[in-house]
Parts: structure tokens; C-alpha cells; sequence
């Protein structure tokens, strides 16, 4: 198969097909046959925890498979509207049924995440990117390991433990997980399991709102390095979860020195406040890195007050030539006084105003 | 002296206004608001025309959903169904009735692809569904002409200033005089045998019109913005040339030791049969769109400060419908709805037969004009007014070599010389 999908994504049948692309007609055969596009059947939807779910995924011959830590883009369609999500692969690189899965925490204004959590079908076909990201293992994992992670934070961490529990890693490997209270963790019962199977492996869970009995108590501090005998120097360390922990992880390594050691990831829940007044918030331009305070007015006028010349026609919402890509945050319609907050959607951005934090492939 | 002359300082009118007018048809001179409509309405009159109008548009809108993406992948699915029937048809040159259903085939595919697709998409009429597939910033179509040039000069030119003399550059396509307004020149004498021609080579005509060289040579675009469409157009050419006239033939060679050496030949024919036939549809369609008799046309003094109603009422009034039945309307990519895809350039095209109802009725409301009727008829009207208007006119005003037009132009051109003269004179002084 792998010679066919090269041949059929090949110079000579992309000039026949120009300016389509062949998947333009695969997909007319069967959406899963491809020769780029990325798309997976879903297997089954388990529910880890009242609002946590994961989706077991069977993705088609161009997946290339993933490094344990990565992420990657997850397309579903409602109602004739594909919304795409960034979602943290949780499953273990060994696993040999050809299926993997990603772990989502719903959040309360997610659409997406919801979704996921109460509707989604086994049999429904996603639409996926290649898996992503910088936040991976190496490929020869030193002999002590830190793995930190906080809340929903915890499914690349997953991944992780778990591809090296399959992989027969001998090495000591630390698992320090922090969530608000039992009922908010997700892997409960996995991380019990693991912690029995694998005897180099320590998993701690620290409650932040609900103390336990132990000595480790409250958000990260040294201290909890201490008690667990490590010393960040030597440690390849791992975090991921909210700005909050990688903000009090990195802070410690820096004064010890060891941020050499240390590798992150944002879990960053895209937080929209529909009622937030006009101008307020951030919008960032993120091809040109360029941070703006929100004016009210809108993307297009504050973009080219920023220096930025985007393509624009008619500026009344009619020619289309300025649409592009809102890469998260909410925008409202300066006509209809419509908002819209999905991910990675298409907007006019002459007739949009940031509604709070914005972002725009611009 | 080169001299790099300042655009006037025109106040760019925030776009968060909604009801006013693009930015170049702000008349810097004066705040008179336009005069377009008044034949027919008040200044009240035509702000509450605008409003209705955009409530039915914005029905529309909350209405979208998986029936209309339904729908434009079923459209996609019959294109590229038709597509591949007729390329394996003309693979079939030893059997005749095959070939020939194989050309008709590949000219449909085309017709689809150019018109209720690929038109529509490129007017960001399916964004909303954020389909790669389907994406208008994204989609590219089976025709010479490239998208990003076209939508330029279809999205944004044609689409605002429609049918404003000087400014919609779709009045007559700088080579056909349509309209009264427009100066007469000898080669307008040809007018007909001319559209017949760009009637067979359509698409090409359509690729030369977004490389501009006329706004080039007029100084309205820069050598690189110029330099850049060129080879954005010929890059297309090489694409669209290499895969129906080169690829597919060579292809055909497989076939000569069983039908003989002309089956390449009889390939590259049907390929150019089908896009001939493409170019003869979208041709006609087009051309039925703005060019009809009492389509009415507009001066840019006009449209200065015209009000979003004005701009609605102004589309209305600058295009023509054309009647039929369902599959027909399909073929022509709903632009035979012309007037309500001028209202509502970006909802999907599938809804016009549905929001014609609404326009019909403010139509009837204010007493306007709403020009429509069968393809035979405004063909032949088109036919007429590129007669009629080819013929020189008596008034030498109208003759773009007379010397009276030449007076006229060298006024104008004094005139606003003078203008900028003045306009610069306070700075001198100070």
C-alpha cells in the first residue's frame, strides 16, 4: 500500500489531476482512502471521569503514528461545520491493533470537548493532522525521569508512562501528578494499575483542594523534589498543565540552574468570555508574533495599526479577500452583532472585533 | 521630475460602520450623500430597504447547515463523477458514441467546476463549513485564469463598484462596447464578431483580463503588482496547458497500437472540445448576468457616499436574471439568480431561488425594476445592445477620438490639476 499511496501522491498524477489533488477524488470513493489526507474512524468513546472522555481513534494509511507527548489537530463535523480542536494523544506507541487515542477534559463552554464527551459515535470519521509538537520523549531515555503534570495536563504524560511501561523502560522514572481532588482526576484506575505493575516507577497524586494525609501537600514547591529524593540537576523533568505549575516549575529550575533539564508544554484551555466588553483583551497576530492590546476596533484596522498589511477589498464584508484564519477567541460581527468562537474558523476579519483574548494566522 | 504624487488624504470610514460606503467612493470634496435610487425612494426609504435586506440575509445565515454541505458535496460528487466518466469516455476514440458522451461528460465537469463550485467557493459562499475542500481562500478551478487574480478583480472590483463606469472594469471587458456611456472607439464597429470570439476562448479572456495590463499601463497598479500577476497567470497556463493538452494525450499513446496513431490526437481534440464547450456556457451565462438591455449602468459621481441600501439597490438595478428550470440554474452555478447573487455575493448559491421571493416582494414594494427572463431572450438582447452600441453615435461627445472628447478629457485633467494645486498651496505658505 505504501508504493501505491507514493505513486498517487507523486508530481506526474497531482499534473493530471491539477489544480485538484487526487484525495479531492478519493474521497469521493471513500472518505478514508487517501494519499495525504488524514482521517480516522472513531473505535469507541470511553468516559474516564464525569466530564473526561477518550476517544479511541483507527486512522487511515497516512497517519505516520505519533512520539509519545505530541498532539494533534481533531476535526469533527456538525451540522455541515467542521470544528477542529488540539487534542494530546494519551494511548502508548506499542500499542499493535493499529488504533490510538486521545484524552480530552470537557470543558464547560467547549463545544468540541463536549461533544466528544456526550455524542460522539463509534464509527464517526474525524478528519486529523499528522501528530505534532516538540514536547517528546528522547529517543534514548536517560535512567531518572521527571515526569510534572497538573490537571488535564496529565494525557501527553500518559502517553508517556505508558509507552515506556510497554516498551520495558528499566530506568526510575517519577510521576508527579497534581489535580484539584480525586473526583477531578483523570487515569485514576491506570495510574493505580501502573503504579502496581511497574516497580521503578513512583507515581504520586497531590490533591490541591483537597489535602490528603501524606506529607506532600498544596501546589508545586521544592520541597516535594526534596521528599521524593530528586534533584532537578540530573533529572530530565517533564511538565505540562496550566500556566501556573510550569510557571513555579520553571522558576525553581532556573534558580537551581537546572532549566537545561526541564521541558514544557502549555495546556492551554482556550477561555472565551462572551460578555467581555469589546476592548479588552489580547489579539495576537501569530505569523508576525506581534502581541496588540484589543482597541474594539476591528481585526483588520488594529492589524494595520500594528504594521501589518493584510489583503483587503471592499471592507464592508462582501468581497471575501480579506478572510483568514481566527486561530482561537471569539469575534463579533460588527453587522449582524453575531459572535463566533470556534477554533481555526475563517473569518471577514474587516467586519470582526475581537470579543476578549484573540488570535489570527495573520 | 518623478515625482511620487501623495494619495489625497481621504478619511477612511471604519468598516465597523457598516452602512457606508467602501473606501474609495467616499467623495473627499463633499459629504453629499448619493444620489443613486431617489428616482425611486427617500433617503428614508432606502436605509429601510438596506435593513430589510440585510435581515433576509441574515436568515439566511442562522439558517446554514448540514443540508446546504450536503448539498455542495453532491455537487462535487456529480463533477468529479462526470470528470473521470468522461476522461475515461475520450479514452474511447475507437468507438464513437463512447467518445462523444466522453467530451459532453469532461465539458460538464468543467461547467460544474468553474460555475456552482468553483465560483461560489471563491466567494467564500461555504467557509462557514471550514472544509479545506471547500474553502474559497483555498480553492483553485479547472481554468486558465488563477483564482487569487480573479477573485480580485470579480470578489472585490466587480462585485463593489458594479456597474460604476471607470471603476467596474466587467463593463464590456475593456474591449466590447455595451453601454451607452462607455466611449466609442473604431474597433467597437467589431463588437460582435468580437464577443464571438471571446465567446470560443472565454477562459483565456478571463485570464487576460486579471493580468491588467490596462491598469498597468494606466499607471493604476505597479510594475511588480503587474509583474506578479503575469507570473501567477502563466504559471496557471502551464498547469491547466501541460494536464488537458500534454499529459492526458501523451497518456493516449497507450492506445496506438490498438486504434492507430491518431488516438493521442483524438484525446488533445476532446480535451480542447470540452473546454470550448465550457467557455461557450460560461460565456453566454455571464454575459446574460449585466449586459441585457435596461440593465441600468451608474456614474462614479453617482455612488460617492452611497449608503449600504443605495449599494444594494444599485446591484438590484445593475444586474439581470436569467429563467429556468432547476438543472439549468445547477449548470449556470445559480449565477442565472445574477440579481440576488449580487445582494448576497457570499451566501450559498443554492439559496437565491429562495431569498428571490424576498426581493420580488421589495421589488413590488418601491416600484423597481427586476430584469429577468428566458436564456433565447436575453441573448438576443445581449446580441442587440452589442449591435447597437457598436454603431458610431452622431454625438461626438460619446466618440472617445473626437476632439471634443479629447477638449473634455484635457478639461478634467486640468481641473483636477488644478484641485491638487490648491490643496498643496496651504502647505506652501505655512
Amino acid at each position: 500500500m505504501g508504493i501505491i499511496r507514493k505513486a498517487l501522491a507523486s508530481r506526474p498524477v497531482a499534473s493530471l489531476t491539477s489544480p485538484h489533488t487526487i484525495d479531492h477524488y478519493l474521497d469521493q470513493i471513500d472518505p478514508m482512502l487517501a494519499a495525504e489526507n488524514v482521517r480516522a474512524r472513531v473505535v469507541k468513546v470511553v468516559q474516564e471521569t464525569g466530564d473526561a472522555s477518550t476517544v479511541v481513534l483507527r486512522p487511515n494509511g497516512t497517519w505516520k503514528g505519533f512520539t509519545p507527548g505530541q498532539h494533534v489537530q481533531f476535526g469533527v463535523e456538525v451540522n455541515g461545520k467542521r470544528r477542529v480542536r488540539v487534542f494530546s494523544v494519551s494511548s502508548s506507541r506499542a500499542a499493535k491493533d493499529g488504533t490510538f487515542s486521545v484524552s480530552v477534559k470537557a470543558h464547560p463552554d467547549g463545544y468540541v470537548s463536549q461533544f466528544l464527551h456526550r455524542e460522539l459515535q463509534p464509527r464517526t470519521i474525524v478528519h486529523l493532522s499528522q501528530a505534532e509538537g516538540e514536547f517528546v520523549l528522547p529517543r534514548e531515555v536517560p535512567d531518572n525521569l521527571l515526569l510534572i503534570s497538573g490537571g488535564s495536563g496529565i494525557t501527553p504524560v500518559m502517553s508517556m508512562v505508558r509507552t515506556l511501561r510497554d516498551s520495558g523502560h528499566r530506568g526510575k522514572v517519577t510521576f508527579l501528578h497534581y489535580a484539584r481532588s480525586v473526583g477531578d482526576e483523570m487515569f485514576s484506575a491506570d495510574l493505580d494499575e501502573l503504579a502496581a505493575s511497574l516497580p521503578q516507577l513512583t507515581v504520586t497524586r497531590i490533591y490541591t483542594r483537597q489535602p490528603g494525609p501524606g506529607d506532600l501537600q498544596g501546589r508545586f514547591s521544592i520541597d516535594h523534589l526534596k521528599h521524593l529524593g530528586l534533584d532537578p540537576a540530573d533529572t530530565l523533568t517533564y511538565v505540562c498543565g496550566p500556566a501556573g505549575l510550569i510557571a513555579s516549575v520553571r522558576d525553581t529550575y532556573d534558580e537551581l540552574g537546572a532549566s537545561d533539564q526541564l521541558r514544557m508544554e502549555y495546556f492551554k484551555v482556550p477561555s472565551v468570555d462572551l460578555d467581555a466588553a469589546d476592548a479588552t483583551g489580547t489579539l495576537s497576530f501569530d505569523d508576525a508574533r506581534i502581541d496588540t492590546d484589543n482597541s474594539g476596533a476591528t481585526v483588520l484596522e488594529q492589524a494595520e495599526a500594528a504594521g501589518l498589511k493584510p489583503d483587503f477589498g471592499c471592507r464592508m464584508g462582501v468581497c471575501n479577500t480579506c478572510a483568514i484564519k481566527k486561530n482561537s477567541g471569539a469575534v463579533r460581527h460588527v453587522v449582524t452583532g453575531e459572535i463566533t468562537a470556534n477554533t481555526d474558523e475563517t473569518i471577514k476579519i474587516c467586519v470582526s472585533v475581537p470579543v476578549g483574548d484573540v488570535s489570527i494566522a495573520l | 521630475m518623478a515625482r511620487k504624487t501623495k494619495n489625497a488624504p481621504i478619511k477612511p470610514r471604519s468598516a465597523s460602520q457598516h452602512n457606508a460606503a467602501p473606501l474609495t467612493l467616499i467623495n473627499k470634496d463633499s459629504t453629499k450623500p448619493a444620489t443613486i435610487g431617489l428616482e425611486y425612494m427617500t433617503y428614508e426609504q432606502l436605509d429601510e430597504f438596506g435593513r430589510e435586506l440585510d435581515v433576509v440575509r441574515q436568515r439566511v445565515l442562522d439558517d446554514l447547515g448540514q443540508k446546504d454541505a450536503d448539498y455542495i458535496r453532491r455537487v462535487i460528487k456529480v463533477q468529479k463523477a462526470s470528470e473521470v466518466l468522461g476522461r475515461v469516455g475520450i479514452f474511447m476514440p475507437f468507438y464513437w458514441p463512447a467518445f462523444v458522451l466522453g467530451i459532453a461528460f469532461l465539458g460538464l465537469a468543467k461547467i460544474l467546476d468553474n460555475m456552482e463550485i468553483g465560483h461560489n467557493v471563491m466567494h467564500g459562499q461555504y467557509d462557514w463549513m471550514n472544509d479545506p475542500m471547500v474553502d474559497g481562500k483555498r480553492y483553485e478551478w479547472d481554468n486558465v485564469a488563477p483564482a487569487q487574480d480573479w477573485k480580485h478583480g470579480h470578489n472585490y472590483i466587480h462585485h463593489t463598484y458594479t456597474n460604476i463606469h471607470g471603476m467596474d472594469r466587467d463593463i464590456g471587458y475593456n474591449l466590447l462596447r455595451i453601454d451607452g456611456d462607455q466611449p466609442w472607439y473604431a474597433t467597437h464597429r467589431f463588437n460582435l464578431p468580437l464577443a464571438f470570439v471571446l465567446m470560443m476562448v472565454f477562459e483565456w479572456g478571463v485570464m487576460y483580463h486579471g493580468v491588467e495590463l490596462d491598469q498597468y499601463l494606466q499607471g493604476k497598479i505597479t510594475k511588480a503588482d503587474f509583474q506578479a500577476r503575469k507570473k501567477r497567470a502563466m504559471k496557471k497556463i502551464r498547469k491547466q496547458v501541460f494536464k488537458d493538452y500534454i499529459a492526458w494525450p501523451v497518456l493516449g499513446l497507450a492506445l496506438v497500437p490498438f486504434v492507430g496513431w491518431w488516438a493521442p490526437l483524438a484525446i488533445l481534440g476532446a480535451n480542447v472540445a470540452a473546454n470550448i464547450i465550457r467557455n461557450i456556457w460560461t460565456f453566454c451565462i455571464i454575459f446574460c448576468g449585466h449586459f441585457p438591455a435596461e440593465v441600468q449602468t451608474f456614474a462614479e459621481e453617482d455612488a460617492q457616499n452611497e449608503s449600504r441600501g443605495q449599494w444594494y439597490l444599485r446591484q438590484l438595478l445593475g444586474s439581470a436574471n436569467i429563467s429556468g428550470s432547476k438543472p439549468f440554474h445547477v449548470l449556470t452555478g445559480n449565477l442565472s439568480y445574477q440579481i440576488e447573487h449580487h445582494l448576497f455575493p457570499d451566501i450559498p448559491a443554492r439559496r437565491y431561488p429562495e431569498v428571490a421571493v424576498d426581493v420580488h416582494r421589495l421589488v413590488e414594494q418601491y416600484g423597481l425594476q427586476y430584469n429577468t427572463g428566458r436564456l433565447s431572450k436575453q441573448m438576443l438582447s445581449v446580441a442587440r445592445q452589442l449591435g447597437k452600441y457598436g454603431a458610431k453615435p452622431s454625438d461626438p461627445y460619446k466618440i472617445g477620438n473626437s476632439p471634443e472628447s479629447k477638449a473634455l478629457r484635457r478639461a478634467k485633467r486640468e481641473e483636477a490639476a488644478r484641485r491638487a494645486e490648491e490643496a498643496r498651496a496651504p502647505q506652501l505658505t505655512s
